[in-house]
């Protein structure tokens, strides 16, 4: 029913730019500090002052917003040693240090070389290092390398500091649809739009972003082609089409349809076409989720009255009720073991973050603020990123899972809506 | 000439007049209406001779003869002005309200509203070519895809309180905007207020 020269201005309207940098950057501010957190010394690399933005900066960020690590500032020591054989252990371990991580850095013919090595303080041991040579573009890549081999090396854990992040930054009249590092560098810009863009969905192998946009006046689901750019209408039925998720295959996506008269979840090929009703009720279903190893559903559900998360097969059939504690329970996310599940609840009339435990039962609060949205976990399960709001702005927030360390990812210039956290880099 | 056929001539001018100032507005949408309107002198023929018995003002006989217009709207569009493409604009017809508004957790179409619904479904059936999208949208708090399900509940109660006054399926798409395209951007109850609401669009609006 589109007037045809509506739909050209729409469509001259929505431009795709892949690979621009966006000028408005993410910075980061740090809330909060667990017990018990690794105590790391980090003095500077030598000669990183000759790489932009440098490194240990970069490397000492990723590492306090894991909520992991206590980072000793700069000046905490009046030494800088760029080699194991450096360190003064004494005045380290009197300023509370485990261990420390040194380096040195040089750049010859565009490219970048870094030396590390992470020293355990107390044996005076080497836990993990090594010599990362790539071009001085790439400078925050190396950075954020070390900070995962830190992380993994003291914890036992994959860091998720060399991930990305999609979210939709709104300006004015005009949304645009980013991917940036986690720690919000670096963003660029896939869609630009008068309309609103919701709902981005990663691909489990990182390589496409599902979402929603209303560029033609309507809710529409597009698969959107990082490398290159090509996007394709996957879900345009007659209604709306909206809330894309991914199977673990990455071989169908799940949506939500209106074509049947009430909003139920179906599946459709990634490339298209027939599209397979998966729930049945006469309620509103949607915010469908896959498990990590694609056996169910998460998803919201009003059949009993009001929003509850509920679980169905992957292949649909008969839904069981997950949550029965207030009466608005929504945004299901599996975490990556899919042991447990981030979701928002609604109460007294604040929307937090929550986490549900399969095994106990039992959802807890991660977040004490009013008005949460769209949860996402980190392919480490170890940190929930989340939409926020903070003086009338649209922010994004990382938190871990045990809800005391919150890092606000900070921008200028817009409101930040709709994160969603990407799988490791393939 | 004689004097009868003098006096004749003046009526039939002064009815012509007349007519002229009660024959429906035509548009340049209705330009079909147009002929229609020529209709409407053809009955003055029988009843200008104010000594004929049975006279009556031709200004009025010719306006029931206009009546037949709003017959013609098969051809295009309603010659009576009514349910004309222009009224869809005029801000003293019905049909230039768009909105319906929906009490909290609600998508039942209140009584208020059944006027404002029954006016565009006969606008829909009276202009088969045109075709209506039914807006649903929510206030701007919580999920926005659970709030997108809520505006299209709005959106799907107005369309298919339309179908069962007979508006085809074909001429009706219910799509929603949930949280996303709110009238009022803030969180008052009056604000709220605005946001729980289903808006009809038409094609090329």
């Amino acid at each position: 029913m589109l007037h045809r020269l509506s739909h050209a201005v729409f469509s001259s309207l929505v431009l795709m730019l892949a690979c621009l940098p966006a000028r408005a950057d993410m910075t980061i501010e740090i809330v909060g500090g667990g017990a018990n957190r690794h105590v790391l010394a980090l003095p500077a690399f030598a000669a990183e002052a000759s790489v932009n933005g440098g490194i240990t900066p970069i490397i000492r960020s990723d590492l306090s917003r894991s909520g992991a690590f206590k980072v000793l500032e700069p000046g905490a020591v009046a030494q800088a040693p760029s080699t194991p054989g450096e360190i003064d252990y004494p005045a380290w371990q009197g300023a509370g240090a485990m261990s420390l991580a040194v380096g040195r850095v040089s750049v010859a013919g565009g490219q970048l070389s870094v030396e590390f090595n992470l020293m355990d303080a107390a044996q005076r041991k080497r836990l993990t290092g090594g010599t990362l040579t790539v071009p001085v573009s790439d400078s925050r890549a190396a950075a954020h390398q070390i900070a995962d081999m830190i992380y993994q090396a003291i914890t036992g854990e994959r860091g998720v500091f060399s991930t990305q992040i999609a979210y939709v930054l709104k300006a004015g009249r005009n949304y645009q649809l980013q991917v940036a590092d986690a720690d919000g560098a670096g963003a660029q810009t896939l869609l630009r739009s008068a309309e609103p863009i919701i709902s981005p969905s990663w691909s489990p192998d990182g390589s496409r972003l599902a979402y929603v946009s209303f560029e033609s006046k309507k809710p529409v689901v597009y698969v959107h082609s990082l490398a290159n750019g090509a996007r394709q209408a996957v879900a345009a039925f007659k209604g709306s089409n909206s809330a894309p998720a991914w199977s673990a295959d990455g071989s169908r996506l799940a949506v939500v349809l209106t074509r049947d008269g009430n909003s139920q979840i179906y599946a459709v090929p990634v490339g298209g076409g027939e599209a397979v009703r998966l729930s049945q009720s006469q309620g509103i279903d949607t915010e469908p989720d896959y498990a990590p190893d694609g056996s169910r559903i998460l998803f919201t559900s009003d059949r009993a009255g009001s929003p509850q998360v509920y679980s169905m097969p992957a292949s649909g059939g008969s839904a069981s009720r997950v949550t029965f504690e207030g009466n608005y329970n929504v945004s299901p996310n599996f975490a990556p073991d899919g042991k447990s599940f981030t979701f928002i609840r609604r109460e007294g009339g604040r929307y937090r973050v929550m986490v549900h435990d399969f095994a106990t039962g039992q959802a807890n609060a991660v977040t004490d603020t009013a008005h949460d949205e769209s949860p996402s976990f980190a392919p480490n399960g170890k940190m929930i990123l989340y939409a926020s709001e903070q003086g009338g702005r649209g922010v994004l927030y990382t938190v871990t899972r045990d809800g005391l360390t919150k890092t606000r990812l900070a921008t200028l210039g817009g409101d930040v809506q709709e994160p969603a956290w990407g799988p490791y880099p393939r | 000439m004689k004097a009868s056929q003098l006096v004749l001539s003046l009526l039939l001018a002064a009815t012509l007049a007349a007519c002229s100032s009660t024959s429906p507005t035509n548009t340049a949408g209705n330009g079909a209406n147009g002929a229609n309107g020529a209709n409407g002198l053809n009955g003055a023929n029988g009843e200008n001779d104010p000594s004929a018995a049975g006279y009556v003002r031709n200004g009025v006989g010719v306006n029931g003869v206009n009546g037949a217009n709003g017959a013609n709207g098969a051809t295009g569009a309603d010659g009576s002005g009514a349910y004309s493409n222009s009224a869809l604009k005029d801000p003293r017809n019905i049909l230039s309200k768009r909105s319906v508004y929906f009490d909290f957790d609600s998508a039942t179409v209140k009584g208020e509203y059944k006027p404002l619904v029954e006016a565009h479904s006969t606008f829909l059936k009276k202009n088969p070519q045109r075709k209506a999208q039914i807006q649903g949208n929510t206030d701007v708090l919580g999920s926005r895809e659970y709030n997108l399900a809520l505006g299209q509940r709005r959106a799907e109660s107005v369309k298919n309180m339309m179908r069962v006054l007979g508006v085809p399926e074909g001429q009706l798409e219910a799509v929603s905007y949930g949280k996303e395209k709110p009238k009022a951007t803030g969180t008052s109850d009056a604000d709220n207020a605005q946001n729980r609401r289903a808006d009809v669009a038409y094609d090329g609006e």
